[in-house]
């Protein structure tokens, strides 16, 4: 194909020819191009289907707020569906595919939605497809589903990557257009920090667009040496193909920087897209204005934009939408569409005004307005009402429309700020409280000449940096035009009985809202709700005020009066990816490693996700073909002799202090006064609340010296409550935390043969002897020839156990030199699950016990909670409901005669039926026990310590199982503790 | 006037002039048995249960904006009963079952739509406490069941099985979960209340309680003096604004949650599925649009949007659990106003003033409950006495000791 | 948002971990009469006010310190930011 509507000039390289396929057709265009000029070029005018009707479409701007020219483009896991045609920059090799038409783009099968519009009015959904009841999953919800959405997902992992950054500024610049620019010069000149973000890929705004002259050169070459100029400066950062899309509190704002779209993907490393958050100290809104369209019949058709952005075809891009063209205006700047392609050789065959004082030019001008079009697949004629009542068909290929200009107010609106109602131009302004630090200047602000935008950005840079303590001088304002504007009202044409769209994608017209208003939903919010007006992928940029014009005539109201529009992030749609940035797939979450987690590697140990931690979860060993051939051997292996487990991520504070054993009396609710230098205890933390928080121990290594641990999944927490404390109950302690969870590496070893293992490793001036060091014993010592360590006799298994810990840089080599070292006793190191069978079988509690919805009393600990001091949550721990008799009691579980008992199964009384109000309790945690030789659990059962011996069944109906259990003590293996201080 | 297949055939062929206003915007009455303070959907609700149900047709909801305008208007339309505690999970099933008939009973299509629930395992812990709950869901006929791996990906093949920080190790589904047009539960009960009668008065803000002697009288407005007979307030999210001008201090603080929409797509994810290892819940709408949201931002506030920090976490949470969802685009995001409460569950209680009843503390569940909400506290209105499945949720709970903390975080509300 | 370390000048919110109202530093005694009723009230009970809002900050992902931040829960607007342990501090003193 040939570029037949491609017109001379405009700012793109004729001599980069690029070519590229639109639903496998080939064409050409030129680099500069955007998907729909290059397509607009070669006479493509049909470039998609609306949402509902599926009426043919061509694009009605030349922006980001494109309705209608939405597609897929890129191939296999690339495709990216309703990209807007009008921003998409062409590159050699793009590929485009039509959406949301079948079997193509010319015959879309459900157009015939479009025949049946009269049924298909706003909200019809709602008041049938009700009968019968079962037919909507069944059948009127698939029909529905399978017309619903736009376009497709690959359905394949996006395969590039994306980054994420913080940027700093005394100014941030959103829109480089006139005002923009002119903001930005005058506040780098002033030596400012200056950010001028842009979402085009060539800045300048519409002075891209137009032919204004700015002190005797072109719009576009002062744009250019303007841009020239900023660059120079160091302080000054230019961003194309950025979007500023949200601003959020304190001066923060989110953007989206398309680095690599434009480009050819090649598969390099390079980010697609940036995120970028933006903390600025002020920031000037120049974001320009939004051409509004008119509510006139099949006003919807391929060929029909906005007067502008024919214009902006024609002067930037070189292109027209048609060879005949005619504009359709109610204010001056429509006319200027007519005067730009008549100076490219295009036919203006009329441009048609309604107001008396149409200005004239070298083409007929009709005081009328346009009443009706023609062509399904593109524009053929529109029919004209004269003012005189003469009814005139013009054969015409393209049609502008201009119903006055919108100020793009919507970063305004992100705090909740509303617009207000402004007379003169007919269009909300900027209004209530902007985000903190914005100005808004230019046409954003409503000042709708190119002299009031230039001088609007001078003024608008040198009031925010004035605030700064910056002074800055505004530069002298090049001459340019400076027309006065005003707007005066056309929302839409009375006449004609077909449909006037508002709402192009979502397929809105007057008589939706029409039958919205006739049926009550007159409010803003019900109007939008009903009709969906606004909610299409242009976020109502085209449509809301239209819509709300409408509503104000119905009711007989001003606009002002009827509400306002309100706009929400982002101000275009973001790439989820974009937002996600590098936290995805294994990055989503940091992975911390233990310090043996290279040597449990080279064991080809299975690791298992807890938190942010990768731990050990068996060692398999030759021959093992099932886990849990592995957790049962390791678990009797620690019975038998002696095992290591690699306990590093247990959370460890140090508390230092004159007053380190009142606070300790304070977070932990059984006292910890008393406790003798060089000795261990077990402590109870429970929250305020009186549930518990978190068990663990606190060693005293000194006076004023103790080391506390928490359990993995609470390290952070217990700190923080532990700073809570300190700095905000009890600030007159002497008292100093610090984590050290990740300065120390630490290993349980635990078995008969444990002190064994541990006398040939710790250095002989320490006595670790049952006498000198006897159970929950502590010290500080050396090992290995005077490497410092800590050792703590405690046990989570139930065996002679200890706890070593060195500084964490010497934990790999310690778990090498404990292996060495253990190898005459079969030492074996163990994973989590083993570690969880040995705790279970000795009814340690941990995280399904300890689930924030159980009291000391349900532990069976409620004696421990001492009532001769104050503590964090002994008060409200004995509420009645947390403390009464007969409540739940954690007690053990035999499976009888079953080789399961799985947890989360509810317990019942033997025969009972199964119902809620004979629900007396679950089980927490579970194991096959290789101890005992069969499935053992831990679990919450009401009045347990009076039911020992009790059969009841424990049920696990999502499973289908269901299992006789004998209620034992939760203390499977020793229950008085010999092993522990043998 | 009806709503039917027919009338809209009839309507499409006539020209639209048959259809009536949804609700009337009646002048406020000086007194009636019951003024409901809130036009959302826990207030529409009750009017509509108080008048259908209970009989009582003196009743006007007071709305200080307009009806639906709250979170009822806001929130990410999933409906479930698939909860844990012998407090919640027989009061979320009643709800679950009057969903299941609203569109009869309203005569208005909301496309209650129950898809399922899918709610994601990634540790053998959270397999443990999932199993709980699916046993107890299944003992209050809720129905559960738990998929392993192999299931879920035979299910929702798009998820990330194989590249994942957390793999998905099963999950726990509720077939009966669902999602809800959410704005036409609002309509749908409006509409149908005042078909019974009921007044629903928009633009009324109520300013001030008419209290003497400890009993309500009625309540000061925008609009002049309402007396009333009993007085129920919903207006969750302006919880405890609302109820300080009856001098009283609540267990709840308000949150923002923000919420999500993509543009539209054609249809990928068949119900709703919740990431057990990221804050990030989703559900695909029938026009298309992914619409998905994660946690609170986290600090106490008034104001119906958030900050980037929590719109970038849940995105991070949507890409790592859906890769194919990279090349979407987040359309909008808005906010609602939470009433977190002091365990996660509600509120549906007398107060101390004779005549004065409270609905609250919905946290982000308050959608889900919206049907049960409304009977239970017309109930509560018109008999004085609880509803059998909201027997637990009392004002004074916390002096017993008898908190419903599904998550088990505590007095602490921005973690419920 | 941006919360003003008085030691640490302007930090991002994302930094911190929020608690709640700063009322929390009001702990009330556990041994005294009457401790389960001011307790319920000390835990449970909140002005929540809709607009100025002291409340409590911790600067998890930095120094540590726990902040009592004056923030307006309307417009974001943070007016004063102190150490929770002046805070605290002072108020022993008045008692």
């Amino acid at each position: 194909m040939t570029q037949s509507n491609r017109l001379n000039g405009g700012q793109i390289d004729r001599a980069q020819l690029l070519r590229f396929t639109f639903d496998g057709q080939s064409y050409s265009g030129h680099a500069g191009d955007t998907l729909a000029s290059a397509l607009l070029s070669n006479g493509v005018r049909l470039m998609g289907r609306s949402f509902k009707y599926h009426r043919p479409r061509g694009p009605i701007s030349a922006g980001s707020e494109e309705p209608n020219a939405l597609m897929m483009i890129g191939d296999g896991a690339r495709v990216e569906p309703n990209t807007r045609a009008t921003v998409a920059e062409l590159y050699d090799g793009l590929t485009a595919k039509s959406q949301n038409a079948w079997p193509s783009l010319k015959l879309d099968a459900l157009g015939i939605n479009d025949v049946f519009s009269n049924f298909l009015t706003a909200g019809f959904y709602y008041k049938t497809f009700m009968w019968p009841r079962a037919f909507w999953e069944k059948f009127y919800e698939p029909a529905i589903r399978k017309a619903a959405g736009l376009g497709r997902l690959s359905m394949q992992e996006d395969p590039d990557c994306y980054d994420k950054g913080f940027l700093h500024c005394d100014l941030l610049v959103i829109g480089a257009g006139p005002s923009g620019l002119m903001a930005a010069l005058t506040a780098a000149r002033a030596g400012a920090r200056v950010i001028l973000a842009d979402e085009d890929f060539r800045m300048g705004g519409r002075l891209n667009a137009e032919t204004h002259e700015l002190g005797g050169q072109s719009g576009a070459d002062w744009a250019t040496a303007t841009l020239a100029e900023l660059a120079s400066f160091d302080t000054v950062r230019l961003m194309t193909r950025t979007t500023v899309f949200g601003a959020y509190d304190h001066g923060v704002f989110g953007a989206v920087e398309r680095v690599s779209d434009h480009l050819r993907p090649t598969g390099d490393t390079r980010p697609r897209q940036t995120l970028w958050r933006i903390y600025a100290r002020r920031s000037l809104l120049c974001a320009g204005a939004t051409e509004r369209m008119v509510g006139f019949a099949n006003n919807d058709r391929p060929g029909i934009l906005q007067a502008g952005a024919l214009r902006a075809y024609a002067n930037r891009w070189a292109v027209t939408a048609g060879l005949r063209v005619t504009v359709f205006t109610n204010n001056d700047d429509g006319h200027r569409t007519a005067r730009d392609l008549a100076a490219k050789g295009v036919e203006i065959v009329a441009v048609i005004d309604p107001r008396a004082e149409a200005p004239q030019g070298d083409w007929r001008v009709i005081r009328g307005q346009v009443v009706d079009t023609k062509g399904r697949l593109g524009l053929k004629s529109v029919t004209v009402r004269g003012h005189d009542g003469r009814q005139e068909v013009l054969q015409v290929e393209g049609l502008g429309v201009s119903g006055g200009w919108n100020p793009n107010v919507s970063l305004t609106c992100h705090q909740r700020g509303r617009p207000e109602w402004r007379e003169d131009i007919a269009a909300f302004v900027p209004g209530g409280t902007l985000p903190v630090g914005m100005a808004v200047a230019g046409a954003a602000a409503g000042d709708l000449s190119t002299h009031g935008a230039l001088r609007g950005g001078a003024e608008g840079a040198v009031a925010s940096l004035e605030a700064l303590g910056i002074s800055a001088k505004a530069p002298e304002l090049p001459e340019a035009e400076d027309a006065p504007v005003q707007q005066t009202p056309l929302w839409y044409v009375g006449e004609g009985k077909a449909r006037k769209w508002i709402d192009f994608q979502n397929d809105v017209t007057v008589k939706d809202v029409k039958l919205a208003h006739q049926e009550g939903f007159v409010s803003v919010e019900h109007l939008k709700r009903y009709t969906t007006l606004g909610m299409a992928t242009d976020q109502g940029k085209n449509s809301n005020l239209g819509g709300l014009a409408v509503m104000a005539e119905l009711t007989g109201q001003t606009i002002a009066q009827t509400g306002t529009t309100m706009f929400r992030p982002p101000y275009t749609p973001v790439a989820m990816g974009a937002l996600a940035g590098r936290s995805v797939g294994k990055d989503f979450k940091p992975t911390r490693l233990t310090p043996s987690h290279h040597w449990a590697e080279k064991q080809g140990a299975v690791f298992v996700e807890v938190g942010q931690w990768m731990r050990a979860q068996w060692f398999p060993q030759l021959g093992e073909t099932h886990w849990r051939q592995s957790v049962d051997r390791e678990a009797l292996a620690v019975r038998k002799s002696v095992g290591v487990c690699d306990v590093t991520t247990l959370g460890k504070v140090d508390v230092q202090g004159r007053d380190a054993a009142e606070f300790l009396n304070l977070i932990y609710a059984n006292g910890f006064a008393k406790l003798a230098v060089g000795k261990t205890r077990y402590g109870l933390m429970l929250r305020e609340d009186g549930i518990a928080m978190d068990d663990g121990t606190a060693a005293r290594l000194a006076e004023d010296h103790f080391v506390v641990t928490t359990t993995t999944a609470n390290a952070g927490p217990v700190y923080r409550h532990m700073e809570f404390v300190r700095q905000c109950l009890r600030p007159d302690l002497d008292v100093q935390l610090i984590s050290t969870t990740d300065s120390w590496a630490q290993y349980a070893v635990a078995g008969p043969n444990a002190r064994k293992l541990l006398q040939k490793i710790v250095d002989p001036e320490f006595d670790i002897s049952n006498e000198a060091f006897p159970f929950m014993g502590c010290a500080e010592i050396t090992v290995c020839g005077g490497t410092r360590a800590r050792l703590f006799r405690i046990s989570f298994s139930g065996e002679l156990a200890y706890e070593i810990a060195v500084p964490t840089r010497y934990g790999e080599s310690l778990i090498e030199v404990l292996m060495a070292a253990g190898e005459e006793f079969d030492v074996t190191p163990y994973g989590t699950e083993a570690l969880g069978v040995l705790r279970i079988e000795k009814g340690h509690a941990a995280g399904n016990e300890l689930n924030g919805q159980t009291s000391a009393a349900h532990l069976g600990m409620a004696r421990m909670v001492s009532t001769k001091k104050d503590s964090i949550g002994a008060v409200l721990t004995r509420r009645e409901e947390l403390s009464r008799e007969d409540g739940l009691r954690l007690m053990g579980f035999e499976a009888i005669d079953s080789d399961t008992l799985p947890a989360g199964s509810h317990l019942f009384a033997e025969g009972a039926a199964h119902r809620p109000e004979t629900d007396q309790g679950w089980l927490t945690s579970a194991c096959y026990s290789p101890h005992l030789g069969k499935p053992i659990a831990l679990g919450y059962i009401k009045q347990g310590g009076e039911r020992i011996g009790e059969v009841v069944t424990a049920a696990n109906p999502v499973e289908g199982t269901s299992v006789k259990a004998r209620i034992v003590s939760p203390h499977f293996i020793d229950p008085e503790g010999a092993r522990l201080r043998d | 006037m009806r709503y039917s297949a027919a009338r809209v055939l009839w309507e499409g062929l006539t020209g639209h002039k048959g259809w009536t206003r949804a609700w009337r915007d009646p002048e406020p009455k000086p007194q009636y048995d019951i003024v409901i303070i809130g036009g959302g959907g826990h207030g529409l609700a009750t009017a509509h249960y108080l008048a259908s149900i209970y009989g009582q047709h003196r009743v006007a909801v007071l709305e200080k904006g307009w009806i639906g305008g709250g979170n009822v208007g806001r929130n990410t339309t999933i409906i479930r009963s698939n909860y844990l505690l012998d407090g919640n999970e027989p009061f979320y099933e009643f709800s679950l079952k009057l969903w299941e008939g609203l569109e009869q009973d309203l005569n208005y299509n909301a496309m209650v739509s129950q898809r399922s629930i899918i709610n994601l395992i990634h540790t053998d812990a959270q397999r443990d406490a999932f199993r709980r709950r699916g046993n107890a869901m299944i003992l209050h006929g809720a129905g559960a069941e738990l998929l392993n791996a192999e299931q879920v990906r035979r299910e929702v093949p798009f998820l990330n099985f194989d590249n994942a920080r957390f793999p998905i190790k099963g999950a726990l589904v509720q077939r009966r979960g669902g999602t809800v047009r959410h704005d036409a539960v609002a309509w749908g009960y409006a509409r149908a209340a005042n078909s019974r009668g009921v007044d629903i008065i928009q633009n009324c803000e109520v300013t001030g309680f008419r209290i003497e002697n400890g009993k309500v009288l009625g309540v000061e407005t925008t609009r002049g003096y309402i007396g009333a007979g009993k007085v129920g307030v919903a207006v969750a999210g302006n919880s405890s604004r609302v109820m300080a001008k009856a001098g009283m201090r609540l267990p709840i603080e308000s949150h923002v949650l923000q919420a999500f929409v993509s543009e539209g797509l054609k249809p990928v994810i068949p119900g709703v599925i919740t990431f057990g290892a990221g804050h990030f819940y989703v559900s695909q709408s029938d026009k298309g649009g992914l619409v998905f949201g994660g946690d609170i931002d986290g600090y106490n506030t008034y104001a119906q949007r958030g900050n980037l920090p929590v719109v970038e976490d849940v995105c991070e949470g949507g890409v790592a659990l859906m890769p194919i969802i990279g090349r979407a685009r987040l359309l909008r995001m808005w906010g609602g106003i939470m009433d977190m409460s002091m365990d996660g569950s509600p509120y549906i209680d007398k107060t101390h003033i004779d005549g004065l009843f409270f609905n609250g503390g919905w946290c982000y569940g308050g959608f889900k409950a919206t049907p049960a909400s409304g009977y239970a506290f017309a109930h509560l209105l018109a008999t004085g006495k609880p509803h059998d499945t909201a027997t637990a949720y009392r004002l004074d709970r916390f002096r017993r000791g008898g908190m419903i903390d599904e998550k088990g975080v505590g007095a602490q509300p921005n973690l419920h | 948002m941006l919360i003003p370390h008085p030691i640490l000048g302007l930090r991002d919110a994302q930094e911190f971990t929020y608690l709640g109202d700063a009322s929390l530093l009001d702990r009330p005694d556990g041994m005294a009469e009457g401790a389960s009723e001011a307790f319920h009230d000390y835990l449970y009970l909140r002005d929540n006010p809709a607009g100025e809002h002291r409340e409590l900050w911790f600067h998890e992902q930095g120094d540590r310190s726990w902040l009592v931040v004056t923030r307006n829960t309307l417009t974001h607007e943070i007016t004063k930011a102190e150490l929770a342990r002046d805070v605290a501090l002072a108020r022993r003193g008045v008692k």
